[in-house]
Protein backbone atom coordinates (compact mmCIF):
# COMPACT_ATOMS: atom_id res chain seq x y z
CA UNK A 1 0.00 0.00 0.00
CA UNK A 2 2.70 2.00 -0.78
CA UNK A 3 2.30 6.18 -1.69
CA UNK A 4 -1.49 6.43 -3.01
CA UNK A 5 -3.83 7.24 -0.60
CA UNK A 6 -6.97 4.95 -2.18
CA UNK A 7 -6.31 1.88 -0.21
CA UNK A 8 -7.51 2.98 3.06
CA UNK A 9 -10.62 4.82 1.38
CA UNK A 10 -11.79 1.42 0.44
CA UNK A 11 -10.73 -0.91 3.62
CA UNK A 12 -13.19 -2.56 5.69
CA UNK A 13 -13.49 -1.26 9.37
CA UNK A 14 -11.84 -3.43 11.59
CA UNK A 15 -14.23 -6.11 12.96
CA UNK A 16 -14.12 -7.31 17.00
CA UNK A 17 -12.92 -11.03 17.73
CA UNK A 18 -16.54 -11.19 18.73
CA UNK A 19 -17.73 -10.20 14.95
CA UNK A 20 -15.33 -11.99 12.90
CA UNK A 21 -15.68 -15.19 15.60
CA UNK A 22 -19.86 -15.15 15.92
CA UNK A 23 -20.54 -18.11 14.44
CA UNK A 24 -18.42 -19.93 16.23
CA UNK A 25 -18.63 -18.49 19.52
CA UNK A 26 -22.55 -18.62 19.47
CA UNK A 27 -22.85 -22.24 18.45
CA UNK A 28 -19.71 -23.31 20.68
CA UNK A 29 -21.58 -21.17 23.74
CA UNK A 30 -25.42 -23.01 23.01
CA UNK A 31 -23.54 -26.33 23.30
CA UNK A 32 -21.44 -25.72 26.46
CA UNK A 33 -24.75 -24.32 28.18
CA UNK A 34 -27.18 -27.29 26.91
CA UNK A 35 -24.01 -29.94 27.97
CA UNK A 36 -23.58 -27.41 31.56
CA UNK A 37 -27.75 -27.88 32.39
CA UNK A 38 -28.00 -31.77 31.47
CA UNK A 39 -24.37 -32.27 33.91
CA UNK A 40 -26.53 -30.20 36.90
CA UNK A 41 -29.44 -32.13 36.53
CA UNK A 42 -27.45 -35.79 36.16
CA UNK A 43 -25.42 -34.33 39.16
CA UNK A 44 -28.50 -33.54 41.46
CA UNK A 45 -29.45 -36.95 41.03
CA UNK A 46 -33.04 -35.48 39.21
CA UNK A 47 -32.13 -38.11 36.47
CA UNK A 48 -32.91 -41.61 36.42
CA UNK A 49 -30.09 -43.68 35.17
CA UNK A 50 -32.14 -46.39 33.64
CA UNK A 51 -33.65 -44.32 31.14
CA UNK A 52 -31.03 -41.11 31.08
CA UNK A 53 -27.68 -40.31 31.31
CA UNK A 54 -25.19 -37.71 31.86
CA UNK A 55 -22.52 -36.30 29.99
CA UNK A 56 -20.21 -37.44 32.92
CA UNK A 57 -21.32 -40.85 33.12
CA UNK A 58 -20.81 -41.20 29.24
CA UNK A 59 -17.61 -40.14 29.24
CA UNK A 60 -16.67 -42.53 32.26
CA UNK A 61 -18.02 -45.10 30.39
CA UNK A 62 -16.14 -44.14 27.39
CA UNK A 63 -13.05 -44.47 29.19
CA UNK A 64 -13.18 -47.91 31.05
CA UNK A 65 -14.39 -49.26 27.63
CA UNK A 66 -11.46 -47.70 26.04
CA UNK A 67 -9.11 -49.09 28.74
CA UNK A 68 -10.66 -52.34 29.51
CA UNK A 69 -13.45 -53.54 26.98
CA UNK A 70 -14.12 -54.18 23.67
CA UNK A 71 -14.70 -50.57 22.33
CA UNK A 72 -11.63 -50.37 19.80
CA UNK A 73 -11.93 -54.19 18.40
CA UNK A 74 -15.71 -52.43 17.79
CA UNK A 75 -14.66 -49.25 16.57
CA UNK A 76 -12.04 -51.10 14.14
CA UNK A 77 -14.47 -53.76 13.13
CA UNK A 78 -17.22 -51.35 12.38
CA UNK A 79 -14.28 -48.80 10.52
CA UNK A 80 -13.19 -51.64 8.44
CA UNK A 81 -17.00 -52.75 7.37
CA UNK A 82 -17.88 -48.91 6.33
CA UNK A 83 -14.54 -48.49 4.05
CA UNK A 84 -15.04 -51.77 2.30
CA UNK A 85 -18.50 -51.00 1.80
CA UNK A 86 -18.36 -47.44 0.72
CA UNK A 87 -14.97 -48.05 -1.17
CA UNK A 88 -16.56 -50.78 -3.40
CA UNK A 89 -19.80 -48.74 -3.28
CA UNK A 90 -17.37 -45.43 -5.16
CA UNK A 91 -15.94 -47.35 -7.15
CA UNK A 92 -18.57 -49.46 -8.85
CA UNK A 93 -20.81 -46.36 -8.71
CA UNK A 94 -18.65 -43.99 -10.44
CA UNK A 95 -17.95 -47.06 -12.80
CA UNK A 96 -21.53 -48.20 -13.74
CA UNK A 97 -22.79 -44.33 -13.77
CA UNK A 98 -20.24 -43.36 -16.46
CA UNK A 99 -21.35 -46.29 -18.37
CA UNK A 100 -24.74 -45.65 -18.02
CA UNK A 101 -24.34 -41.87 -18.11
CA UNK A 102 -22.80 -42.12 -21.69
CA UNK A 103 -24.18 -44.75 -23.79
CA UNK A 104 -28.09 -44.28 -23.93
CA UNK A 105 -28.73 -47.49 -24.70
CA UNK A 106 -27.37 -48.95 -21.51
CA UNK A 107 -29.38 -46.13 -19.76
CA UNK A 108 -32.32 -47.96 -21.38
CA UNK A 109 -31.96 -50.83 -20.40
CA UNK A 110 -30.59 -50.35 -16.99
CA UNK A 111 -32.66 -47.65 -15.61
CA UNK A 112 -36.15 -49.41 -14.84
CA UNK A 113 -33.61 -51.65 -12.06
CA UNK A 114 -31.82 -48.37 -10.95
CA UNK A 115 -35.28 -46.74 -10.17
CA UNK A 116 -36.75 -49.57 -8.59
CA UNK A 117 -33.86 -50.30 -6.21
CA UNK A 118 -33.27 -46.44 -5.50
CA UNK A 119 -36.75 -46.29 -4.53
CA UNK A 120 -36.73 -49.26 -2.67
CA UNK A 121 -35.85 -48.68 1.55
CA UNK A 122 -33.16 -50.69 1.60
CA UNK A 123 -33.72 -51.73 5.18
CA UNK A 124 -36.37 -53.70 3.62
CA UNK A 125 -33.90 -55.91 1.60
CA UNK A 126 -31.63 -56.98 4.94
CA UNK A 127 -33.31 -60.12 5.48
CA UNK A 128 -32.95 -61.60 1.85
CA UNK A 129 -29.08 -59.56 2.53
CA UNK A 130 -28.48 -61.88 5.83
CA UNK A 131 -29.67 -65.25 3.61
CA UNK A 132 -27.06 -64.35 0.91
CA UNK A 133 -24.34 -63.69 3.30
CA UNK A 134 -24.86 -65.21 6.38
CA UNK A 135 -24.43 -62.79 9.77
CA UNK A 136 -20.99 -62.70 9.41
CA UNK A 137 -18.92 -59.51 8.79
CA UNK A 138 -19.79 -59.69 4.60
CA UNK A 139 -23.53 -59.44 5.08
CA UNK A 140 -22.92 -55.73 7.02
CA UNK A 141 -20.21 -54.48 4.07
CA UNK A 142 -22.89 -55.37 1.66
CA UNK A 143 -25.33 -53.49 3.71
CA UNK A 144 -23.06 -50.13 3.67
CA UNK A 145 -22.16 -51.07 0.15
CA UNK A 146 -26.27 -51.09 -1.29
CA UNK A 147 -26.50 -48.34 0.81
CA UNK A 148 -23.97 -46.12 -0.22
CA UNK A 149 -23.66 -47.21 -4.16
CA UNK A 150 -27.08 -45.14 -5.40
CA UNK A 151 -26.17 -41.68 -4.35
CA UNK A 152 -22.70 -42.36 -6.42
CA UNK A 153 -24.83 -43.80 -9.24
CA UNK A 154 -27.67 -41.42 -9.79
CA UNK A 155 -24.91 -38.79 -9.37
CA UNK A 156 -22.66 -39.94 -11.62
CA UNK A 157 -25.35 -40.26 -14.38
CA UNK A 158 -26.20 -37.04 -13.88
CA UNK A 159 -22.43 -35.72 -13.84
CA UNK A 160 -22.02 -37.20 -17.49
CA UNK A 161 -25.32 -36.42 -18.86
CA UNK A 162 -24.68 -32.75 -17.83
CA UNK A 163 -21.40 -32.52 -19.92
CA UNK A 164 -21.31 -29.45 -21.88
CA UNK A 165 -22.10 -30.58 -25.61
CA UNK A 166 -19.67 -27.72 -26.92
CA UNK A 167 -16.60 -29.36 -24.61
CA UNK A 168 -17.49 -32.45 -26.80
CA UNK A 169 -17.19 -30.85 -29.72
CA UNK A 170 -14.26 -28.63 -29.32
CA UNK A 171 -12.67 -32.39 -28.35
CA UNK A 172 -13.63 -34.01 -31.35
CA UNK A 173 -12.60 -31.42 -33.86
CA UNK A 174 -8.83 -31.56 -32.18
CA UNK A 175 -9.74 -35.40 -33.08
CA UNK A 176 -10.28 -36.65 -29.86
CA UNK A 177 -10.58 -40.23 -29.63
CA UNK A 178 -13.09 -41.85 -27.69
CA UNK A 179 -10.62 -42.60 -24.84
CA UNK A 180 -9.47 -39.04 -24.62
CA UNK A 181 -12.88 -37.58 -24.35
CA UNK A 182 -13.49 -39.44 -21.50
CA UNK A 183 -10.26 -39.10 -19.57
CA UNK A 184 -9.84 -35.44 -20.34
CA UNK A 185 -13.65 -34.28 -20.80
CA UNK A 186 -16.89 -37.23 -19.61
CA UNK A 187 -14.46 -37.84 -15.87
CA UNK A 188 -13.09 -34.49 -15.10
CA UNK A 189 -16.77 -33.14 -16.00
CA UNK A 190 -18.18 -35.20 -13.60
CA UNK A 191 -15.84 -35.11 -10.68
CA UNK A 192 -18.04 -32.51 -8.59
CA UNK A 193 -21.35 -34.38 -9.36
CA UNK A 194 -19.78 -37.95 -8.26
CA UNK A 195 -18.18 -36.07 -5.21
CA UNK A 196 -21.82 -34.84 -4.61
CA UNK A 197 -22.48 -38.35 -4.60
CA UNK A 198 -19.33 -39.89 -2.54
CA UNK A 199 -20.48 -37.00 0.39
CA UNK A 200 -24.17 -38.79 0.51
CA UNK A 201 -22.61 -41.86 0.29
CA UNK A 202 -20.81 -41.60 3.21
CA UNK A 203 -23.64 -40.62 5.12
CA UNK A 204 -25.85 -43.36 3.65
CA UNK A 205 -23.17 -45.90 5.00
CA UNK A 206 -22.83 -44.95 7.94
CA UNK A 207 -26.47 -45.47 8.56
CA UNK A 208 -25.66 -48.59 6.62
CA UNK A 209 -23.24 -49.90 9.26
CA UNK A 210 -25.46 -49.13 12.32
CA UNK A 211 -28.51 -50.97 11.19
CA UNK A 212 -26.87 -53.53 9.62
CA UNK A 213 -25.34 -54.33 12.98
CA UNK A 214 -28.20 -54.77 14.61
CA UNK A 215 -29.38 -57.15 12.61
CA UNK A 216 -27.31 -59.98 14.23
CA UNK A 217 -23.79 -60.73 14.53
CA UNK A 218 -21.95 -59.65 17.61
CA UNK A 219 -19.29 -57.35 17.11
CA UNK A 220 -18.85 -53.61 16.22
CA UNK A 221 -20.43 -50.30 17.58
CA UNK A 222 -24.42 -50.80 16.45
CA UNK A 223 -24.07 -54.03 17.83
CA UNK A 224 -22.72 -52.38 21.01
CA UNK A 225 -25.79 -49.89 21.21
CA UNK A 226 -28.34 -52.23 20.73
CA UNK A 227 -26.97 -54.72 23.01
CA UNK A 228 -26.44 -52.29 25.70
CA UNK A 229 -30.16 -51.39 25.02
CA UNK A 230 -31.44 -54.47 25.26
CA UNK A 231 -29.62 -54.91 28.89
CA UNK A 232 -30.54 -51.32 29.87
CA UNK A 233 -27.40 -49.68 30.40
CA UNK A 234 -28.47 -46.73 28.81
CA UNK A 235 -24.77 -44.79 29.74
CA UNK A 236 -23.61 -47.00 26.78
CA UNK A 237 -26.11 -46.58 24.66
CA UNK A 238 -25.26 -43.03 24.63
CA UNK A 239 -22.04 -43.40 24.24
CA UNK A 240 -22.48 -45.93 20.99
CA UNK A 241 -24.84 -42.79 19.35
CA UNK A 242 -22.22 -40.03 20.30
CA UNK A 243 -19.06 -42.12 18.56
CA UNK A 244 -21.65 -42.10 15.47
CA UNK A 245 -22.58 -38.76 15.46
CA UNK A 246 -18.69 -38.44 15.50
CA UNK A 247 -17.47 -40.06 12.99
CA UNK A 248 -20.96 -38.96 10.72
CA UNK A 249 -19.51 -35.19 11.27
CA UNK A 250 -16.16 -35.94 10.93
CA UNK A 251 -16.75 -37.54 7.41
CA UNK A 252 -19.09 -35.39 6.23
CA UNK A 253 -17.11 -32.66 6.65
CA UNK A 254 -13.75 -34.26 5.04
CA UNK A 255 -16.10 -35.21 2.24
CA UNK A 256 -17.50 -31.87 2.28
CA UNK A 257 -13.57 -30.22 1.91
CA UNK A 258 -12.62 -32.95 -0.76
CA UNK A 259 -16.11 -31.49 -2.60
CA UNK A 260 -14.99 -28.13 -2.48
CA UNK A 261 -11.83 -28.60 -3.23
CA UNK A 262 -12.33 -30.13 -6.60
CA UNK A 263 -15.23 -27.92 -7.47
CA UNK A 264 -13.15 -24.83 -7.06
CA UNK A 265 -12.95 -23.81 -11.21
CA UNK A 266 -16.68 -23.79 -10.95
CA UNK A 267 -17.50 -19.97 -11.10
CA UNK A 268 -20.87 -19.79 -8.94
CA UNK A 269 -18.86 -21.74 -5.90
CA UNK B 1 -1.73 -23.92 -54.92
CA UNK B 2 -5.28 -24.08 -53.09
CA UNK B 3 -5.00 -25.20 -49.61
CA UNK B 4 -8.97 -25.56 -48.90
CA UNK B 5 -10.86 -26.76 -51.79
CA UNK B 6 -14.95 -26.71 -51.81
CA UNK B 7 -16.43 -27.88 -54.92
CA UNK B 8 -20.10 -28.84 -55.27
CA UNK B 9 -20.88 -29.36 -51.50
CA UNK B 10 -24.30 -30.36 -51.32
CA UNK B 11 -25.93 -31.38 -47.34
CA UNK B 12 -28.72 -32.48 -47.05
CA UNK B 13 -30.92 -32.59 -42.99
CA UNK B 14 -33.56 -35.34 -42.54
CA UNK B 15 -36.29 -33.14 -40.12
CA UNK B 16 -37.41 -35.97 -37.76
CA UNK B 17 -40.96 -34.37 -36.77
CA UNK B 18 -42.30 -34.43 -40.54
CA UNK B 19 -39.62 -36.61 -42.54
CA UNK B 20 -39.01 -33.67 -44.99
CA UNK B 21 -35.83 -32.77 -46.10
CA UNK B 22 -34.31 -29.59 -45.98
CA UNK B 23 -31.51 -28.84 -48.01
CA UNK B 24 -28.83 -27.20 -46.07
CA UNK B 25 -26.32 -26.42 -48.72
CA UNK B 26 -26.52 -26.07 -52.71
CA UNK B 27 -23.52 -27.25 -54.69
CA UNK B 28 -21.22 -24.69 -52.65
CA UNK B 29 -17.73 -24.60 -54.06
CA UNK B 30 -14.99 -22.08 -52.70
CA UNK B 31 -11.73 -22.27 -52.58
CA UNK B 32 -9.34 -20.72 -50.35
CA UNK B 33 -5.02 -19.99 -51.22
CA UNK B 34 -2.40 -20.34 -48.64
CA UNK B 35 -1.78 -18.18 -46.23
CA UNK B 36 -5.26 -16.24 -47.54
CA UNK B 37 -8.05 -14.97 -45.22
CA UNK B 38 -11.77 -15.88 -46.54
CA UNK B 39 -14.70 -14.55 -44.49
CA UNK B 40 -18.10 -16.57 -45.62
CA UNK B 41 -20.96 -13.86 -44.57
CA UNK B 42 -24.75 -14.72 -44.53
CA UNK B 43 -28.01 -14.27 -42.75
CA UNK B 44 -28.60 -16.64 -39.59
CA UNK B 45 -29.99 -19.92 -40.63
CA UNK B 46 -27.98 -19.79 -44.40
CA UNK B 47 -26.12 -23.16 -43.81
CA UNK B 48 -22.63 -20.96 -42.67
CA UNK B 49 -22.13 -22.67 -39.58
CA UNK B 50 -22.81 -26.20 -41.13
CA UNK B 51 -20.44 -26.06 -43.93
CA UNK B 52 -17.69 -24.76 -41.15
CA UNK B 53 -18.78 -27.99 -39.15
CA UNK B 54 -18.30 -30.01 -42.83
CA UNK B 55 -14.93 -28.63 -42.92
CA UNK B 56 -14.20 -29.13 -39.76
CA UNK B 57 -15.14 -32.75 -40.20
CA UNK B 58 -17.68 -32.82 -37.73
CA UNK B 59 -20.52 -33.25 -39.91
CA UNK B 60 -20.39 -35.94 -42.94
CA UNK B 61 -21.82 -34.53 -46.20
CA UNK B 62 -23.75 -36.02 -49.38
CA UNK B 63 -22.42 -34.58 -52.75
CA UNK B 64 -19.42 -32.69 -53.62
CA UNK B 65 -15.97 -32.45 -52.16
CA UNK B 66 -13.80 -30.69 -49.56
CA UNK B 67 -10.12 -31.10 -49.92
CA UNK B 68 -7.34 -29.47 -47.91
CA UNK B 69 -4.05 -29.98 -49.73
CA UNK B 70 -5.55 -31.89 -51.66
CA UNK B 71 -6.51 -34.78 -49.55
CA UNK B 72 -10.04 -35.40 -49.06
CA UNK B 73 -11.79 -34.74 -46.00
CA UNK B 74 -13.23 -37.31 -43.55
CA UNK B 75 -13.47 -36.52 -40.32
CA UNK B 76 -11.61 -34.48 -38.08
CA UNK B 77 -8.05 -33.90 -38.89
CA UNK B 78 -4.92 -32.21 -37.42
CA UNK B 79 -4.67 -30.33 -40.06
CA UNK B 80 -7.77 -28.46 -39.01
CA UNK B 81 -8.34 -26.15 -35.84
CA UNK B 82 -11.48 -24.36 -34.69
CA UNK B 83 -12.31 -21.23 -32.99
CA UNK B 84 -15.73 -21.71 -31.95
CA UNK B 85 -18.04 -19.35 -30.85
CA UNK B 86 -18.83 -20.14 -27.47
CA UNK B 87 -15.04 -20.62 -26.41
CA UNK B 88 -15.39 -24.23 -25.31
CA UNK B 89 -12.68 -24.15 -23.07
CA UNK B 90 -12.35 -26.92 -20.21
CA UNK B 91 -13.56 -25.04 -17.21
CA UNK B 92 -11.29 -27.08 -14.46
CA UNK B 93 -8.11 -25.88 -16.65
CA UNK B 94 -6.40 -23.28 -16.36
CA UNK B 95 -5.36 -20.99 -19.39
CA UNK B 96 -2.40 -22.70 -20.28
CA UNK B 97 -3.85 -26.46 -19.70
CA UNK B 98 -6.47 -24.92 -22.10
CA UNK B 99 -3.95 -23.93 -24.84
CA UNK B 100 -2.29 -27.23 -24.70
CA UNK B 101 -5.18 -29.53 -25.10
CA UNK B 102 -5.24 -29.37 -28.56
CA UNK B 103 -1.85 -30.69 -28.46
CA UNK B 104 -1.95 -33.25 -26.18
CA UNK B 105 -4.43 -34.51 -28.22
CA UNK B 106 -2.62 -34.45 -31.39
CA UNK B 107 0.17 -36.24 -29.70
CA UNK B 108 2.87 -34.76 -32.12
CA UNK B 109 5.24 -32.79 -29.99
CA UNK B 110 6.92 -33.35 -26.96
CA UNK B 111 6.23 -31.93 -23.42
CA UNK B 112 9.22 -29.22 -24.08
CA UNK B 113 8.11 -28.34 -27.11
CA UNK B 114 4.19 -28.14 -26.05
CA UNK B 115 4.88 -25.83 -23.39
CA UNK B 116 7.37 -23.56 -25.08
CA UNK B 117 4.55 -23.32 -27.84
CA UNK B 118 1.63 -22.78 -25.20
CA UNK B 119 3.89 -19.85 -23.51
CA UNK B 120 4.89 -18.36 -27.04
CA UNK B 121 0.97 -18.17 -27.87
CA UNK B 122 -0.06 -17.55 -24.54
CA UNK B 123 2.02 -14.29 -25.21
CA UNK B 124 0.79 -14.11 -28.87
CA UNK B 125 -2.97 -13.06 -28.09
CA UNK B 126 -1.73 -11.24 -24.61
CA UNK B 127 -2.47 -13.25 -22.17
CA UNK B 128 1.05 -13.69 -20.49
CA UNK B 129 0.07 -13.61 -16.58
CA UNK B 130 -2.94 -15.64 -16.48
CA UNK B 131 -1.43 -18.69 -17.73
CA UNK B 132 -2.43 -20.19 -13.78
CA UNK B 133 -6.37 -19.07 -13.97
CA UNK B 134 -9.16 -20.56 -14.74
CA UNK B 135 -11.66 -19.35 -17.71
CA UNK B 136 -14.07 -18.51 -15.63
CA UNK B 137 -11.60 -15.67 -14.05
CA UNK B 138 -11.73 -14.50 -17.48
CA UNK B 139 -13.74 -12.04 -19.70
CA UNK B 140 -15.61 -13.13 -22.84
CA UNK B 141 -12.71 -11.62 -24.74
CA UNK B 142 -10.16 -12.89 -22.92
CA UNK B 143 -11.53 -16.33 -23.62
CA UNK B 144 -11.64 -16.11 -27.36
CA UNK B 145 -8.08 -15.14 -27.34
CA UNK B 146 -7.42 -18.89 -25.25
CA UNK B 147 -9.61 -20.44 -28.07
CA UNK B 148 -7.90 -18.57 -30.42
CA UNK B 149 -4.31 -19.62 -28.87
CA UNK B 150 -5.65 -22.78 -28.61
CA UNK B 151 -6.63 -23.18 -31.92
CA UNK B 152 -2.69 -21.80 -33.28
CA UNK B 153 -0.89 -23.88 -30.89
CA UNK B 154 -1.99 -27.02 -32.43
CA UNK B 155 -0.52 -25.66 -35.62
CA UNK B 156 -3.30 -26.02 -38.12
CA UNK B 157 -2.75 -25.88 -42.08
CA UNK B 158 -6.24 -23.65 -42.15
CA UNK B 159 -7.73 -22.33 -39.12
CA UNK B 160 -11.49 -22.25 -39.41
CA UNK B 161 -12.92 -19.58 -37.23
CA UNK B 162 -16.98 -19.98 -36.41
CA UNK B 163 -18.38 -16.19 -35.27
CA UNK B 164 -15.78 -16.01 -32.82
CA UNK B 165 -16.42 -12.70 -31.78
CA UNK B 166 -20.33 -12.62 -32.01
CA UNK B 167 -20.93 -13.09 -28.35
CA UNK B 168 -18.81 -9.87 -27.69
CA UNK B 169 -19.64 -6.40 -26.99
CA UNK B 170 -19.21 -3.83 -29.55
CA UNK B 171 -16.21 -2.12 -28.77
CA UNK B 172 -14.64 -5.64 -27.23
CA UNK B 173 -15.34 -7.00 -30.96
CA UNK B 174 -13.71 -4.32 -32.54
CA UNK B 175 -10.40 -4.93 -30.50
CA UNK B 176 -10.37 -8.71 -31.04
CA UNK B 177 -10.55 -7.97 -34.83
CA UNK B 178 -7.41 -6.00 -34.76
CA UNK B 179 -6.08 -8.21 -32.25
CA UNK B 180 -6.82 -11.09 -34.55
CA UNK B 181 -5.22 -9.70 -37.98
CA UNK B 182 -2.04 -9.09 -35.66
CA UNK B 183 -2.09 -12.08 -34.76
CA UNK B 184 -2.86 -13.53 -38.39
CA UNK B 185 -0.01 -11.59 -39.25
CA UNK B 186 2.56 -13.29 -37.42
CA UNK B 187 1.01 -16.61 -37.74
CA UNK B 188 0.27 -16.45 -41.24
CA UNK B 189 -2.20 -19.01 -41.24
CA UNK B 190 -4.64 -20.07 -43.88
CA UNK B 191 -8.23 -18.67 -42.48
CA UNK B 192 -11.87 -19.46 -43.56
CA UNK B 193 -13.74 -17.17 -40.95
CA UNK B 194 -17.65 -17.01 -40.47
CA UNK B 195 -19.58 -14.09 -39.38
CA UNK B 196 -22.94 -12.31 -39.80
CA UNK B 197 -21.13 -8.64 -39.55
CA UNK B 198 -20.30 -7.74 -43.25
CA UNK B 199 -18.08 -4.64 -41.98
CA UNK B 200 -16.28 -7.64 -39.87
CA UNK B 201 -16.07 -9.67 -42.77
CA UNK B 202 -14.40 -6.47 -45.05
CA UNK B 203 -12.78 -5.32 -42.63
CA UNK B 204 -10.33 -8.47 -41.89
CA UNK B 205 -10.71 -10.96 -45.08
CA UNK B 206 -8.46 -10.75 -48.71
CA UNK B 207 -12.31 -12.36 -49.50
CA UNK B 208 -15.55 -12.19 -48.64
CA UNK B 209 -17.98 -14.57 -49.96
CA UNK B 210 -21.87 -13.96 -49.22
CA UNK B 211 -24.04 -17.02 -48.88
CA UNK B 212 -27.92 -17.12 -49.16
CA UNK B 213 -30.56 -19.19 -46.94
CA UNK B 214 -32.59 -21.99 -48.23
CA UNK B 215 -30.78 -23.39 -50.00
CA UNK B 216 -27.67 -22.37 -48.46
CA UNK B 217 -25.71 -20.75 -51.90
CA UNK B 218 -22.83 -18.72 -52.30
CA UNK B 219 -24.23 -15.54 -54.10
CA UNK B 220 -20.85 -14.27 -54.90
CA UNK B 221 -16.96 -13.81 -53.87
CA UNK B 222 -15.93 -9.76 -53.33
CA UNK B 223 -12.28 -9.23 -53.32
CA UNK B 224 -11.25 -6.74 -50.69
CA UNK B 225 -8.70 -4.18 -52.29
CA UNK B 226 -7.46 -2.68 -48.96
CA UNK B 227 -3.85 -3.01 -48.28
CA UNK B 228 -2.34 -4.23 -45.06
CA UNK B 229 -1.53 -3.87 -42.59
CA UNK B 230 -5.20 -2.26 -41.95
CA UNK B 231 -5.77 0.16 -39.34
CA UNK B 232 -9.85 0.28 -38.32
CA UNK B 233 -9.55 3.89 -39.72
CA UNK B 234 -10.09 2.05 -43.21
CA UNK B 235 -13.72 1.45 -41.52
CA UNK B 236 -14.24 5.13 -42.57
CA UNK B 237 -12.86 4.78 -46.12
CA UNK B 238 -15.47 5.56 -48.76
CA UNK B 239 -14.74 2.01 -50.27
CA UNK B 240 -15.38 0.51 -47.57
CA UNK B 241 -18.64 1.60 -47.19
CA UNK B 242 -18.99 1.18 -50.79
CA UNK B 243 -18.44 -2.58 -50.67
CA UNK B 244 -20.50 -3.12 -47.84
CA UNK B 245 -22.92 -1.55 -50.10
CA UNK B 246 -22.54 -4.06 -52.44
CA UNK B 247 -22.12 -7.16 -50.43
CA UNK B 248 -25.30 -5.74 -48.44
CA UNK B 249 -27.51 -5.98 -51.92
CA UNK B 250 -26.73 -9.07 -52.74
CA UNK B 251 -27.38 -10.40 -49.00
CA UNK B 252 -30.65 -8.45 -49.26
CA UNK B 253 -31.58 -9.08 -52.83
CA UNK B 254 -33.21 -12.80 -51.30
CA UNK B 255 -34.18 -11.88 -48.11
CA UNK B 256 -36.93 -10.49 -46.65
CA UNK B 257 -36.42 -7.41 -44.33
CA UNK B 258 -36.37 -8.75 -40.60
CA UNK B 259 -33.00 -11.09 -40.99
CA UNK B 260 -30.36 -10.63 -38.58
CA UNK B 261 -27.61 -9.51 -41.17
CA UNK B 262 -25.22 -7.10 -39.04
CA UNK B 263 -25.46 -4.25 -41.23
CA UNK B 264 -23.14 -1.37 -39.19
CA UNK B 265 -25.34 2.24 -38.61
Amino acid sequence: MSGTREPELIEAPRRSFYQRHERLILGGLSVVVVLAVWQAFWSAGRISPLFFTGPSAVVKRFAEEWTGGRLKADLVYSGTNFVIGVGLAIATGVVCGVLIGWYRRLGMVFEPFVAALYSTPRVAMIPLILIWFGIGMWSKVFIVFINAFFPVLINTIGGVRAIDSDLLRAARAFCASDWQIFTTVVIPGSVPFILTGVRQAVALGLIGVVVGEMFGGSEGIGYMTNYSGQTFQTDAVFLGVVLIACAGIVLTWLAERLERHFSRWRPER
Amino acid sequence: MHKLEIDGLTKRYYVERDGRQVLALSAVSLSVAEGEFVAIVGPSGCGKTTLLNIVAGLLPYDLGTVAIDGRRVEGPGVDRAVVFQHSSLLPWRTIAGNVRYGMELHRRVDRATMQQRTDYFIGLVGLTGFERHYPSELSGGMQQRVNLARALASDPVVLLMDEPFAALDAQTREQMQVELLKIWTHARKTVLFITHQIDEAVYLADRVAVMSARPGQIKGVFDVPFPRPRPLSVKRDPGFAALEDAIWGLVDARQERGDSVGRPA
